[in-house]
């Protein structure tokens, strides 16, 4: 870590931003270019920054959760994400058919719509954040 | 229903992993999801093999795609089978973990990393598709990586690195060969693969491709002459993950041959069955020669599996259906003696204190039950009759008199004979021979619980080995089921692409004229 | 174009190779790097170079318009970037760790895992001091 006031000042307007920014990525995967694996970097890599500035004790804590329970967690909502296919209408599906909600207006337009994949890209996400901070942090403690 | 049960083989680890590593620090917890875990995928091989056997080859596609547009995966006898023995090997190696384990080893993720390897060869097993085969290769080549290293020796990263870096180039061939295919076809869908290959006019294109798929399988399997990094590594880990890499890693290199070169490069086997063959017999005589040439126990068991793995290629080569049945039975009875074999390594290591040859002795004198035990992966090895090791050696001797190929029957025997040789003398000097310094301690030294987990998996892979040598015909209509659709893939593309014409072609870069500036 | 692309590769191969023979562990793993790479160009090549929109479906069109890029290799590609990264950089922690517990680079003076005789054992190449600046 570094002791710079400088660094740990920005750390701490940009790390809010930086989350916002990941989750609106991995909303934005929904529907157009975005998605689990690139907004779980840019979080990977606004954890990485408070590692950085503030070291890495101070990055765990701000974590959380353990990060290899993250990604323990990350695998098992993109399983469940599968899983949904089960209970579908029309009888099991295949693994991973997508399911969806979606509401409509009242003059008969698709409103608003969510499905699996969403869930499956939010395991990613985590898997993502998870496994590069777990790799930060290995990296971090040996020094 | 029975596209669940067709990718339950890669669902229920998975679950199993993310739910061990989601209990991290309660290791007696992971124990138990990792046994459960185990025990259910073994549930799940069995119903599967009972529905292939009912049913027929049975396709899956995933998320719903039609082949060749998404994912598909399939169960024939063969995928059906492996899994099968693959969830009987996760069960006995989840069991020997309960006694034999470093905690420290366990601390640092030992059941969830295990766990993923499982589903990294069991979706090897079941995928029908090139890139997604290339994918669950990595898995396990990444799990198995951690697996090496965990724990950390000296011993062990020295062999890790061997490992990964011959591994490494291997997986790099191996995306370069499935690269060209693509160019080639268009297609990455096995069965569609099948299809367009055989309209391909440049055969030589297609032969080079295929001699770079057996580069790249070859270096899984440990054939020659691409098995340095083996007998570098296998012998470093703990007892556990010795068992389960000499058991299964290798034996998924042999099943991407076995399936590549029966379903897809089919066209010119004059030049790639032939070249096999030669490998086979190289194979055999090195793994065999390197196993005499050791005298630490588990580098010789190194060796042995690096000289079977030439008689599954050998079946293979010889391309008839009766061989390729011998080659299924052979991988079969190979996967659970291997297991057993290093797992009674590490327990006759625990009650000598060596694993030199040369400083072990006495175990016939302190546990004589357990020399029965170990008695019977030995001889089965070494291929005595009635045990599974005869059966498979006899079929494929069969096959290979019958298309009078007789040079690599008479190294196979002299291969057996050699191999013979080897477990008379690990027999002399781990049982019969008084231990050179201490008196070794029988198994009732061990702590119960511990004795029972150590003991128990021993006892059934042998009694497995046993099983099969005396009820070798049904084990055999088996194989020869997978061997018959293996030289027939009509119905695995029907089961896979459906009937009537195949679809068509996904690619638009192959086209690439008028859009060019 | 596909010329250039198959020089490119050919060069980027024979460069791997060259560093994989070496007996230096970190030059190995440059040269797998260097493989990995020019295996993602091969199937960027084989994929056909065409210059073309990217393969989005607009929000108001059902199907793709007519010139756009395949998105098949770039998928593959993506994925095998993902898993290069990940092995990569295992292997490099597994070869730094393997410099701090066998204090060497050189594979010919690693034989903890195959012990020899210490009379056979090659003598040190000189490089090892050196390579750790490098790293």
């Amino acid at each position: 870590m570094m002791h710079s006031l400088i660094l740990q000042t920005a750390t701490r307007m940009l790390i809010a931003l930086m989350l916002v920014f990941a989750l609106f990525i991995l909303w934005r995967g929904h529907n157009e270019p975005g998605g689990g694996f690139i907004g779980g970097l840019i979080a990977a890599v606004a954890f990485a920054l408070h590692g950085l500035a503030f070291g890495a004790k101070e990055m765990r804590k701000l974590l959380i959760a353990d990060p290899r329970t993250i990604i323990a967690a990350g695998l098992a909502t993109a399983v469940v994400s599968g899983l949904f296919a089960l209970f579908k209408d029309g009888g099991p599906l295949p693994f991973m058919t997508g399911a969806w909600y979606i509401t409509y207006t009242e003059t008969g337009e698709k409103g608003f719509a969510i499905g699996t994949p969403v869930l499956f890209d939010v395991g990613v996400f985590l898997v993502v954040v998870g496994g590069i901070v777990a790799m930060v942090q290995s990296l971090m403690e040996e020094h | 229903m029975s596209a669940w049960l067709v990718v339950s083989p890669i669902l229920v680890p998975l679950a199993t992993a993310a739910l061990c590593a989601l209990a991290w620090g309660r290791v007696p917890l992971q124990r138990i999801i990792s046994l459960a875990g185990s025990v259910t995928l073994f549930v799940c091989g069995a119903l599967l093999l009972a529905h292939v056997g009912a049913n027929g080859i049975t396709a899956a596609q995933m998320s719903d795609w039609p082949a060749p547009f998404g994912i598909t995966l399939v169960a024939d006898h063969l995928a059906a089978v492996m899994v099968l023995i693959a969830a009987v090997m996760a069960v006995a190696v989840a069991i020997y973990a309960f006694g034999d384990i470093a905690p420290e080893r366990e601390r640092f993720g030992f059941h969830p990393v295990f766990q993923t390897l499982m589903v990294g060869v069991c979706g090897s097993f079941i995928t029908g598709d090139l890139f997604n085969l290339y994918v669950w290769f990595e898995v396990m080549l990444i799990s198995s990586f951690m697996l090496l290293a965990l724990g950390g020796t000296r011993e062990q990263i020295d062999g890790a690195i061997k490992y990964a870096a011959l591994n490494l180039i291997a997986t790099a061939s191996f995306l370069m060969a499935v690269a060209l295919l693509y160019g080639l076809t268009g297609t990455l869908n096995m069965a569609d693969l099948a299809l367009r290959l055989r309209e391909v006019e440049q055969t030589g294109v297609v032969t080079t491709v295929a001699v770079l798929f057996i580069i790249a399988f070859g270096m899984k399997a440990a054939v020659f002459p691409l098995f340095f990094w083996l007998p570098a590594s296998y012998h470093t880990p703990a007892i556990p993950v010795q068992a389960i890499f000499a058991g299964l890693l290798t034996k998924v290199g042999v099943y991407a041959l076995l399936r590549t070169f029966t379903l897809i490069f089919v066209g010119d086997t004059a030049w790639t069955h032939g070249l096999m063959l030669w490998i086979a017999g190289l194979t055999m005589l090195a793994g065999v020669l390197g196993s005499l040439a050791v005298t630490d126990l588990r580098r010789a068991f190194s060796w042995q599996v690096v000289a079977h793995i030439g008689y599954m290629i050998m079946g293979l080569a010889l391309y008839t259906p009766l061989a390729i049945a011998g080659a299924v039975f052979y991988l079969v009875h190979d996967i659970v003696v291997k297991t057993n074999l290093f797992l009674g390594a590490g327990l006759a290591r625990r009650l000598t204190g060596h694993d030199d040859l040369r400083s072990m002795g006495g175990l016939f004198k302190a546990t004589p039950l357990l020399a029965v035990v170990m008695f019977v992966p030995l001889a089965s090895l070494a291929g005595f009759p009635p045990l599974s090791g005869f059966w498979s050696k006899l079929v494929l001797l069969q096959a290979s008199l019958e298309k009078e190929a007789y040079v690599i029957a008479a190294v196979s025997l002299i291969v057996g004979l050699l191999t013979m040789w080897l477990v008379g003398r690990i027999w002399a000097e781990l049982f019969w021979k008084a231990h050179p310094v201490a008196d070794p301690q029988g198994t009732a030294a061990i702590a119960p619980g511990t004795r029972f987990a150590l003991v128990a998996p021993l006892v059934l892979l042998s009694a497995m080995t046993v099983a099969i040598g005396l009820f070798a015909e049904p084990v055999m209509q088996v194989a020869a089921a997978a061997a018959t659709e293996l030289m027939d893939p009509a119905p695995y593309i029907e089961a896979v692409l459906g009937k009537g014409e195949p679809p068509p072609t996904a690619v638009v870069g192959l086209e690439p004229a008028e859009v060019r500036p | 174009m596909e010329i250039v692309m198959a020089f490119v590769i050919g060069i980027m191969v024979a460069g791997s190779v060259y560093l994989l023979l070496s007996r230096n562990l970190l030059r190995v793993l440059f040269g797998v790097i260097l493989l990995s790479n020019a295996v993602n160009l091969v199937i960027l090549t084989v994929g056909g170079l065409t210059l073309g929109l990217p393969p989005l479906i607009g929000p108001e069109a059902k199907v793709l318009e007519a010139p756009y890029s395949n998105p098949l290799p770039q998928a593959l590609i993506l994925t095998a970037i993902v898993i290069g990264f990940g092995l990569l950089s295992f292997a490099l922690v597994l070869v730094y760790r393997g410099y701090q517990e066998l204090g060497t680079l050189d594979s010919d003076r690693m034989r903890v895992a195959e012990p020899c005789d210490p009379a056979e054992m090659p003598a040190p190449v000189g490089e090892p001091a050196k390579t750790r600046e490098a790293a």
